[in-house]
């Protein structure tokens, strides 16, 4: 599986580096467009030294770090959250009968660098919250282990959203609240948001895992609503949770899925 | 039977206001996106209402705006998502012109830019239906906005969202339109993105901007789009001052694209076969 997935994305490496001017344009374009929501955290921190208790190498941290998640998760398997399109033209059939899984196919169609804007964006960011931070190693050892995670969390979504496309085929954008709003929302420390909203993406989608409990760690803090103290490591358990609920969903969405014969 | 128009100028409004109706209808066949979208803009709305919320109880009245004065700015903005197309896109128009129906277009009897135009005011009414009015609704149920009591704020509320709507489309139709002059329009789209969204007022309201950004973002086209129409709505500008701005960007782009309009006539090659 992992192969052809590297096959693939080879593939279709090769054939936008026939093009390299659209492609480093919208490598630039994906950078500048999230360079955007660090202009936001700058123009915050412009009016207030703290928000919701945190400052601002504090936020760039949570900020990197679920960028990265993000970017890469979305570089990597994104695309599925495009499964309403091939229905609607057909090509979804075409990959049902090859001999490759459907999901691989889906995550790598078109796979392309450009996507690398974001990551690299996001890598910068977290750099720049490093060094101002100054963490023991006691600590770092956990960011490589939370962006990890976090890149499966934010795939299992994705794969959900991509699942859920099977029953709402005309309305894609559905999705969207919960991929692209998951990476809005672990931007900022969740202490900005409602308890309830703290509760419901803790308990039932599972995204204060990617960064907020073990950045709570990392940067060791206490946990405004008072969690307990080992949920900061819980971050693979969730990963793995939320995985097989994804696997479970994406399967069930194949067995039931009709063409629509066009 | 119709009647038919006795006047020219009558059959030409008459034209255009069908065209608009068509607009309407054409939208309103993706009724299930647009209430998809319609959610996805209410998610991004509370995410968006709780991060403002934390900046004004750290600095309470600041850039003028107390916490449900930014509350109902952040619901308006994603409620201007749709019918504004902050995203960009919205016009046919960049894929007419990379298949070449565009030269169908041009031969019309009638003005590209107004047939253009005609048709994504049709398109931004119905958004405004499914896309404006739900977000808001939760919003207000969810924080509780700012709901006016005087109809002059109402009266030119309507006022600055029309015009917001038009000095939109002048600058999608420039940013349609330059795909005659650049093959790859993605290029041109996402830089348009890019301006749209940050100098409008989506990502923060403009009056947070420091110095010499915040005086720049104040004057450009963007902030016709997003920050004006939504402090007419909490009455924090000079009505006739802000209708004034808005209507001059729109006379602007709009010439503009005439003007663009002729150079593209001339420089359209249509390809064969």
């Amino acid at each position: 599986m992992i192969r052809t997935y590297l096959l693939l994305a080879w593939t279709w490496l090769r054939a936008s580096a026939q093009y390299p001017g659209p492609m480093i344009t919208m490598a630039i374009g994906s950078f500048t467009v999230n360079a955007l929501d660090v202009a936001a955290i700058w123009v915050i921190f412009e009016h207030t030294r703290s928000l919701a208790g945190f400052g601002l190498a504090e936020v760039m941290f949570l900020y990197g770090t679920a960028g990265l998640s993000f970017a890469l998760s979305d570089m990597l398997f994104g695309n599925v959250d495009r499964l309403s399109q091939h229905i609607k033209a057909g090509t979804f059939d075409t990959m049902l009968i090859r001999p490759v899984s459907a999901f691989v196919q889906m995550a790598v169609d078109r796979f392309g660098v450009h996507r690398l804007g974001r990551a690299a964006q996001a890598t910068v960011v977290l750099a720049i919250a490093l060094s101002r931070l100054d963490l023991p190693w006691s600590r770092v050892w956990m960011i490589p282990l939370m962006v990890l995670c976090g890149i499966v969390i934010f795939t299992a979504i994705f794969t959900l959203g991509g699942a859920l496309q099977f029953l709402l085929t005309d309305a894609p954008e559905v999705a969207n609240a919960f991929t692209y709003g998951g990476g809005t929302l672990t931007q900022y420390p969740l202490s900005v948001y409602g308890d309830e909203l703290v509760r419901g993406v803790t308990f039932v989608v599972p995204l204060a895992f990617v960064n907020w409990q073990p950045g709570l760690f990392v940067l060791d803090r206490p946990d405004p609503i008072g969690l307990p103290y080992w949920f900061r490591f819980a971050g693979p358990l969730a990963a793995l949770g939320l995985t097989a609920v994804a696997v479970l969903a994406w399967r069930a969405g194949i067995r039931r899925y009709r063409s629509t014969g066009s | 039977m119709r009647k038919s128009p006795q006047h020219p100028q009558e059959a030409v409004f008459l034209l255009y206001a069908r065209i608009a109706g068509y607009g309407f209808r054409r939208h309103s066949a993706y009724r299930a996106a647009a209430l998809a979208g319609a959610f996805t803009n209410t998610v991004f709305g509370v995410l968006r209402a709780y991060i403002l919320i934390a900046l004004w109880e750290a600095r309470p009245g600041l850039g003028g705006y107390d916490i449900t004065d930014a509350v109902t700015f952040c619901f308006l903005s994603q409620a201007f998502i749709g019918p504004m197309q902050v995203f960009g896109g919205g016009l046919e128009l960049s894929g007419r012109v990379r298949t070449g129906n565009i030269a169908v277009d041009l031969l019309r009897p009638a003005s590209l830019q107004l047939w253009s135009l005609a048709d994504d005011l049709g398109r931004a009414a119905y958004l405004f239906l499914l896309r404006s009015l739900p977000p808001t609704a939760i919003g207000a149920a969810l924080f509780g906005i700012i709901v006016p009591a005087d109809p002059m704020t109402w009266i030119s509320f309507t006022a600055g969202f029309a015009l917001g709507v038009i000095v939109s489309f002048g600058w999608r139709y420039l940013v349609a339109l330059s795909a005659c002059w650049v093959v790859d329009d993605r290029g041109t789209q996402s830089l348009s993105l890019v301006m749209t969204f940050f100098f409008s007022g989506m990502v923060l309201p403009l009056h947070l901007f420091p110095g010499w950004l915040g005086a720049l973002a104040e004057v450009l086209p963007w902030s016709a789009m997003v920050q004006v129409p939504a402090d007419l709505y909490l009455g924090k500008r000079d009505v006739l001052d802000a209708l004034g701005f808005q209507a001059a960007w729109a006379a602007a782009l709009l010439a503009l694209g005439a003007l663009v309009t002729l150079a593209a006539r001339r420089k359209v090659v249509i390809q064969g076969g």
